[in-house]
């Protein structure tokens, strides 16, 4: 069931909702209306016209009114340039337009501009029937809400009678013979000035006020709405007391069903902030109470007038006059800590036990947080700063709770639950878990992080120890999949039954259902999709009233979604590995020749400026981790994300302006190359040009799915020449350093777990930069093979050049073991610092390491599942245990390994 | 809009069997035309076909419509097969038989023709099928969005310009919407919308053409979601979107083209919360390849369309760029054991 409600848009939806009690239309892009907009308009300066527009949309205009009826200007030419411009913008476009003129040949021309479902503004019975049919029905044809003007041939309609009465007259003709939606039709029953000094006019606020009752209690689904301003036009020059009327007569105009009018927002007062003299006397003239109304607020009038309108809007800091409790919300929601310790220590003062300012306005505000959040209207990095703030007041607290502890025995806070945090053995990666952590903590959850590479033994001591009510497991790298595995099995054979949640970059919802729910019956495994799901994951997992069906929910999913994956896996047809072979990518070696490196063995590089770094950064990422999804710099003017981007860039700038001026990271990487030749799916190195003597063997797999038309199987090999054509291969291992988990855990011990998340970002970030700078030079010039290359590193990211770095453990090469090859090659642990753990995670986090692949014809490619034909040929091949291969290339095999002793 | 004229017969008959299941559409005709590997002596009859008696001194490679004329046997072998595997709808092959859209190829003469004969031929292969199972089929004359945007300027430097106006839309949807509706059409498609204003003016062509026809045939309106951001090239959300065409009170409402289904999910989950209408989804196979070739087979998609009908969403599912024959007897199998949705009523 739908309800029939008035829907519009521009490039989003708009619906008047019963809990918008009025919509406010900007009117200052109406040359009548405003007399800044009409010079602009006249001097044919769209640009500033333009930011009018936008400036309305920024203060909340929900539609905004257009209007170029004026005798100098050519309206319709107007109409359309202006209507075109604006379609550009899509900061504006957002919302949807209404076209005003009392020419129609001027509305049509805005109808014939705008994609969206504006309003027209207006159509009238004023030349008769016949006309307004023939309008409204275009209207309709053109997909437009119409403004009916309560006019006729007869003129406008002043008496509340007269307007009744045509308002119902244009009703009937819409409604039963034009097929106009009822709930696209907008009354204006005309708003007159009133305190003119003629006797008529007294009325004219009350002839309003009941006919908006009227219409709204006879005529279904239709909705009222006038020009304000009009009102007070005798109090021209008296800014305040015109705000005052104005305020009085919406007041009374929208009980009565006035929902949608012309207003000048920032010309408002609040109807309970005007001086009650003032209002009252407001009051008696839109109400027309007695016969001295006018005489009456003439004479306080020039009391109010004052200054005028001086109040400009510089940083508003009206919000430190409020009360305490609102200034702790206000600081929260906005994440603002220049005043928290001030204000905590005014609250815990007149608290009557510390704990109470936590559990009253602290967690208030927060709460008002995680609402605005989970509505999708703050974004990650502003619940994070939210959260730092809320950390700098607990602190304040920390000393008066322990004190009081110490004296009395008080209780602990109540938390909402305790949620254990780790990231897996083996792994390292933890901004996501970081995350999740800090907004679970926002929530009012106690968090353990037992932070990175952490033993599942470890993991269930600290669970039983602590009595923890969920379990959140965290891994980047594909091998941390399997220790997950490891985890959950290791729950159920302990006996465990609380709840499992699984995330990070290489988990999935299909792994979860496949892989660890089926081990672990006793409690409910659960993937979490981001940080922002953990909070509604986590509460309905803890509320005992959602807590049975909400697990029922997920076990039947999963259920369904793991025989979807098995039905999928099983109607795609993978080849046989001959065959896959027999389909590689041919590339013609004749006459190819490999341009010979500068060197050949490692070498480290080590002159790396932290400032040149920065500017091969790749941004779009970093937005991701931060949980808003776009492109940069687009991001940065998106409508939704796109403050809250430009905040986090202008953080995210600062901070690395410091790391660059304080050389807080100390960048190294060692480049390598080696004579190569392919030999069946393996690359062979050689330790010289003379090609005798083999130095190491790079395993390579081929994808085996079947393959429409001509389009090859691939392995990294076939990129590399076969034996009797002499080919090079690189390799390199780049590292921000080990200062950055220093610096982070220097941050969290200052409460501030943005800054931590922020600084592990970065450093992210710069690695990857490096891997981009360093493949440059290596193409440019230490392997030279494109030597003329002349990209700027923007163009970089969309990698233009020729060449590949594929990584080992990722789609190229799935297989993560290829890694300690590299580094033993590279001797990458001395030249740089970075180990290798056992799940071939590098640490520190922030290292990037791969081949080089130099051939033009290279490309990208996902393996994707391997059969068992070619999972036993590679363990063969690599002299490795087919058990072990299979461990390893886990996540990518296409059948189910046989138990240990039958794989034998 | 149209709710003041009488429907049409097929009008009944379609929601009549719409109420009791769920409808499929056809699939891509381009990818089953690729196949055929023309040349340019195929496309204007000169080497194989019909001799077009339209002249254009553009080469006319790649023309698809024009094949209307020229191999009108091989179109409708293709209408025949999709009709065959399983579609109750069969779409004309005239995406872009407008005056706009054929003037790249120099063909305006040919636009009355090629929608005339476009239904016809549809007409011919559905009644061949039809007189094999008795199954009643449906001719939708297709609608596409031009190769021009009303609403967003071709020009970054000049925002405020437009290489097309609404006028220049209107009058060449209404040539194309007559001569469909002459040739047979029992349906109206306007498909593949990024840009709403030129859907708009689509719709206000197609209520015109309706009413000097003196019949309301059904209109399908289905939009497309370009990529990850949900929004369609104009840069409108689903919903928003549905705010923009609802006026044409049309018979189906829906996305196409652009994302495959699983990707199309979200946004077709939106639409059908919103609309008072039908709801019709035709992904494509998947996203396409480096090559632009698509890998998705009969049964990936068809697993995936069936997610939108297990889950109530949709009254008619079909497939777009990638599809075949295959696919759409595999999408229509998937989803026969679900009911069709619920169209949703105004209180």
């Amino acid at each position: 069931m739908l309800e029939r409600q008035l829907r519009l848009s521009g490039l989003e939806p708009f619906v008047l909702t019963p809990d918008i009690p009025f919509v406010n239309i900007g009117e200052r892009t109406n040359v009548t209306g405003s007399a800044r907009f009409r010079k602009l308009i006249t001097n044919r300066d769209y640009a500033a016209a333009l930011e009018v527009a936008r400036d309305q949309v920024e203060n909340g205009a929900q539609i905004i009114d257009i209007n170029m009826d004026e005798g100098l200007i050519d309206s319709r030419a107007a109409m359309v340039e202006f209507l075109n411009l604006l379609a550009a913008e899509p900061d504006i476009a957002r919302v949807p337009v209404m076209i005003d003129s009392s020419k129609w040949e001027v509305i049509e021309a805005g109808l014939q501009c705008v994609q969206g479902k504006p309003v027209v503004n207006s159509i009238s019975m004023k030349e008769g029937e016949e006309q307004f049919r023939q309008q409204a029905r275009l209207c309709l044809a053109y997909g437009a809400a119409v403004v009916v003007m309560a006019f006729d041939e007869q003129g406008q309609a002043d008496t509340c009678a007269r307007k009744i009465e045509i308002c119902a007259r244009a009703y009937r003709i819409l409604t039963e013979e034009v097929g106009f939606p009822p709930e696209d039709i907008i009354f204006d029953p005309n708003i007159f000035a009133v305190a003119t000094g003629i006797e008529e006019h007294n009325n004219y606020g009350v002839d309003f006020i009941e006919a908006t009752r009227w219409i709204r209690q006879n005529l279904p689904h239709a909705h009222v709405s006038g020009g304000v301003s009009n009102l007070s036009f005798s109090f021209r020059g008296n800014e305040p007391v015109r705000e005052a009327m104005h305020a009085v007569f919406l007041y009374h105009a929208i009980q009565a069903g006035m929902d949608m009018g012309i207003v000048n927002a920032g010309q408002l007062a609040v109807y309970d902030q005007i001086a009650p003299d003032l209002r009252e006397a407001c009051e008696d003239v839109v109400l027309n109470r007695r016969p001295d109304a006018t005489e009456r607020l003439l004479e306080i009038a020039e009391r109010f007038k004052g200054d005028g309108a001086g109040q400009k809007r510089e940083k508003d800091l009206s919000w430190r006059e409020w009360p305490v409790e609102k200034r702790l919300e206000h600081a929260l929601v906005n994440g603002i800590t220049e005043y928290i310790e001030a204000d905590t220590e005014e609250a815990r003062l007149a608290a009557e036990r510390p704990l109470h300012v936590i559990e009253g306005p602290l967690m208030a505000g927060m709460n008002v947080v995680g609402d605005l959040f989970g509505a999708g209207k703050m974004f990650l990095p502003q619940v994070v700063k939210s959260a730092r703030v809320m950390k700098q007041a607990v602190a304040v607290l920390l000393p008066y709770m322990e004190a009081e502890k110490a004296a009395n025995g008080g209780s602990d806070r109540q938390a909402a639950g305790k949620i254990l945090m780790a990231t897996v053995k083996g792994d390292v990666h933890d901004i996501g878990k970081n995350i999740v952590g800090v907004v679970l903590a926002c929530n009012n959850y106690e968090v353990i992080d037992l932070g990175v590479m952490v033993p599942a033994q470890k993991i269930l001591e600290v669970a039983r120890e602590q009595q923890v009510d969920v379990i959140g497991l965290s891994g980047l790298i594909t091998p941390s999949l399997d220790e997950m595995v490891h985890v959950a099995s290791e729950m159920e054979r302990e006996g465990f039954q609380v709840p499992l949640l699984i995330g990070g970059a290489t988990t999935s919802k299909i792994h979860t259902a496949v892989k660890i729910a089926p081990r672990y019956h006793k409690g409910a495994a659960v993937y979490v999709t981001d940080a922002s799901r953990a909070v509604g994951v986590v509460s309905s997992l803890l509320s005992p009233s959602q807590q049975a069906a909400y697990v029922d929910n997920i076990r039947a999913e999963y259920l369904d979604v793991a025989e979807r994956h098995e039905r999928a896996e099983a109607a795609k047809q993978r080849l046989p590995l001959a065959a896959a072979r027999a389909n590689a990518l041919k590339v013609d070696w004749s006459g190819y020749q490999a341009t010979r490196p500068q060197f050949l063995g490692p070498r480290i590089i080590d002159d790396w400026d932290l400032a040149d770094i920065a500017r091969y950064i790749d941004w779009t990422p970093f937005f991701q981790t931060w949980e808003l999804k776009g492109v940069y710099p687009r991001i940065l003017d998106d409508e939704k994300q796109g403050e809250a981007a430009r905040n986090l860039f202008r953080d995210a700038q600062e901070m690395l302006a410091r790391i660059v001026e304080g050389g807080w990271f100390k960048p190294r990487a060692v480049v390598g190359f080696w004579p190569a030749n392919t030999v069946g799916d393996d690359i062979r190195l050689f330790t010289d040009d003379g090609r005798t003597t083999p130095l190491a063997t790079l395993h390579t797999l081929r994808q085996q799915v079947t393959k429409r038309g001509d389009r090859p199987n691939v392995a990294l090999s076939d990129f590399v020449a076969p034996e009797g054509c002499p080919d090079y291969v690189g390799g390199f291992v780049v590292t921000a350093g080990p200062e950055e988990s220093e610096i982070a855990a220097r941050y969290e011990r200052a409460n501030d777990d943005y800054a931590a998340i922020m600084v592990k970002a970065l450093a992210d970030r710069i690695a990857e930069a490096m891997a981009e700078m360093l493949h440059e030079r290596v193409r440019k010039d230490l392997w030279g093979y494109a030597s003329g290359e002349t990209f700027t590193p923007q163009e970089l990211v969309a990698e233009p050049y020729k060449g590949i770095r594929p990584a080992p453990g990722y789609p190229a090469q799935p297989d993560h073991t290829e890694k300690l090859t590299l580094f033993r090659l590279l001797d990458a642990e001395s030249a740089t610092g970075v180990r290798l753990t056992e799940s071939m995670a590098m640490w520190p986090g922030s290292s990037v390491s791969g081949l080089y692949i130099g051939h033009p014809d290279s490309y990208y490619f996902g393996v994707a599942k391997i059969e068992e034909d070619q999972a036993r040929d590679y363990a063969a091949r690599k002299g490795m245990d087919l058990a072990e291969v299979e461990r390893w290339l886990a996540p990518i095999l296409n059948y189910t390994p046989r138990k240990k002793d039958e794989a034998a | 809009m149209t709710g003041r004229l009488t429907p049409s017969p097929a009008f009944e008959a379609l929601n009549r069997l719409a109420a009791e299941r769920i409808l499929i559409l056809d699939g891509a005709m381009g990818t089953q035309i690729q196949q055929l590997r023309l040349g340019e002596d195929d496309y204007t009859g000169h080497g194989s076909g019909h001799a077009c008696r339209h002249h254009s001194d553009h080469p006319q490679q790649g023309n698809n419509d024009l094949l209307i004329l020229t191999q009108p046997e091989a179109v409708e072998e293709i209408h025949y097969r999709y009709a065959m595997a399983g579609a109750d709808i069969v779409e004309t092959n005239t995406f872009s038989a407008t005056t706009i859209a054929q003037a790249d190829y120099g063909m305006q003469a040919a636009v009355r023709d090629l929608n005339v004969e476009g239904a016809r031929i549809v007409r011919r292969a559905l009644d061949r099928a039809t007189a094999q199972d008795g199954r009643p089929r449906f001719v939708a004359g297709a609608i596409g969005p031009t190769n021009r945007t009303a609403s967003i300027s071709p020009d970054v430097n000049n925002p405020g310009y437009r290489a097309v106006t609404f006028e220049d839309l209107r009058s060449a949807y209404h040539e194309q919407a007559r001569a469909l509706i002459e040739g047979g059409a029992d349906i109206l498609l306007i498909e593949t919308i990024f840009d709403t204003l030129n859907a708009k003016a689509a719709i206000f062509a197609c209520i015109q053409a309706m009413e000097a026809h003196g019949r309301a045939l059904p209109l399908m309106i289905s939009g497309t979601i370009t990529d990850a951001s949900g929004r369609t090239l104009s840069g409108q959300t689903p919903t928003a979107f549905w705010h923009s065409v609802r006026h044409a009170r049309p018979w189906s409402v829906g996305l196409n083209c652009a994302l495959g289904a699983s990707a199309m999910r979200p946004h077709l989950a939106e639409l059908s919360a919103v609309a008072d209408t039908h709801i019709c989804a035709y992904p494509n196979a998947g996203l396409p390849n480096a090559f632009g070739q698509y890998d998705e087979g009969p049964d990936d998609t068809a697993v995936q369309v069936a997610d939108f009908a297990r889950e109530g969403l949709v009254n008619v599912v079909g497939g777009c760029c990638g599809t075949t024959p295959d696919h759409i007897r595999a999408i229509a199998e998937a989803v026969a054991p679900y009911s069709p949705r619920k169209v949703p009523e105004y209180a």
